[in-house]
């Protein structure tokens, strides 16, 4: 599987996309923490886990006693770069310069 | 409930994967004439031991886009090449963020046995909404560029393609 699969199959899942929208609400929580937002087991919260981080969309530290969740948004730039981010794309956004330009002497 | 203060992010952790060795990570973070080819474009400028200064030199587009000389300064806290690499991290492009001091940002470079190498850069931003809102991307649409997300991207394309990703 490349990264590219892993990643599509981590958000082929509505669970794992509502995991993703936690930590985007706020990174850096513990299993118990999501746990108790889902209707499910601590086990299957883990393994859904597990296939996220596969997947690099979600990166787990140790802070002390504790195991901390945070959403990695790597993949996903990786994937619109792919398709996207050469037809849009500028090193400063295309709306700076024209936001400079209108505001400019021109 | 989710309220607005639950998005006030105090560390942000992003990872990539990179066909490339550790020692082309390491120099691409650390060396100028490597920065400038992705991310932002700025010349970064690093002592690399303890209590070392750095300092990111704004590129030319950057500095037209109101930028000082210097962009971001801090100073080294721990440098182990090619595997990791602990500083402080200020931005001096905006007096907000000036404002909102140092954060602490940790290189981590893990090599697989794959030749894939492992990078995560953590970085802890208590204290600094704003700052944490640029380097979340939040701020593309006022042409702030699109934070570490793209910064990393746009490594990962330049060290495999040899390329940068935009010209």
């Amino acid at each position: 599987m490349t990264d590219d699969d892993r990643v599509f199959k981590a958000l082929a899942d509505p669970t794992r996309r509502f995991l993703l929208d936690l930590l985007f609400a706020r990174d850096g929580r513990t299993l118990t923490e999501l746990e108790s937002e889902l209707e499910m087991t601590r086990f299957g919260v883990m393994k859904h886990l597990r296939v996220l981080e596969d997947a690099a969309l979600v990166v787990a530290r140790r802070s002390g006693r504790e195991k901390l969740h945070y959403l990695n948004p790597v993949p996903i730039r990786l994937i619109h770069d792919r398709w996207i981010d050469k037809y849009t794309e500028r090193r400063v956004s295309a709306l700076a310069d024209l936001k400079s330009e209108l505001e400019g002497t021109a | 409930m989710t309220t607005m203060a639950d998005t006030a992010v105090t560390t942000q952790v992003y990872r990539v994967y990179i066909r490339a060795t550790p020692k082309a990570i390491w120099e691409a973070i650390t060396k100028p004439e490597w920065s400038q080819k992705y991310g932002y474009g700025g010349s970064v400028e690093y002592d690399l031991r303890p209590g070392g200064a750095y300092r990111a030199l704004a590129s030319e587009e950057m500095r037209a886009h109101g930028s000082p000389e210097v962009a971001v300064d801090g100073e080294v806290i721990e440098a182990d090449p090619p595997r990791r690499l602990v500083q402080t991290w200020r931005m001096l492009m905006d007096p907000e963020m000036v404002a909102e001091g140092f954060t602490r940002l940790t290189y981590e470079i893990e090599p697989r046995d794959d030749d894939v190498t492992r990078l995560t850069l953590i970085h802890e931003l208590e204290g600094a909404p704003r700052l944490s809102l640029l380097l979340s991307g939040g701020l593309e649409s006022e042409g702030a560029g699109g934070g570490w997300n793209w910064v990393l991207s746009s490594l990962k394309t330049l060290l495999e393609t040899g390329d940068p990703l935009v010209h």
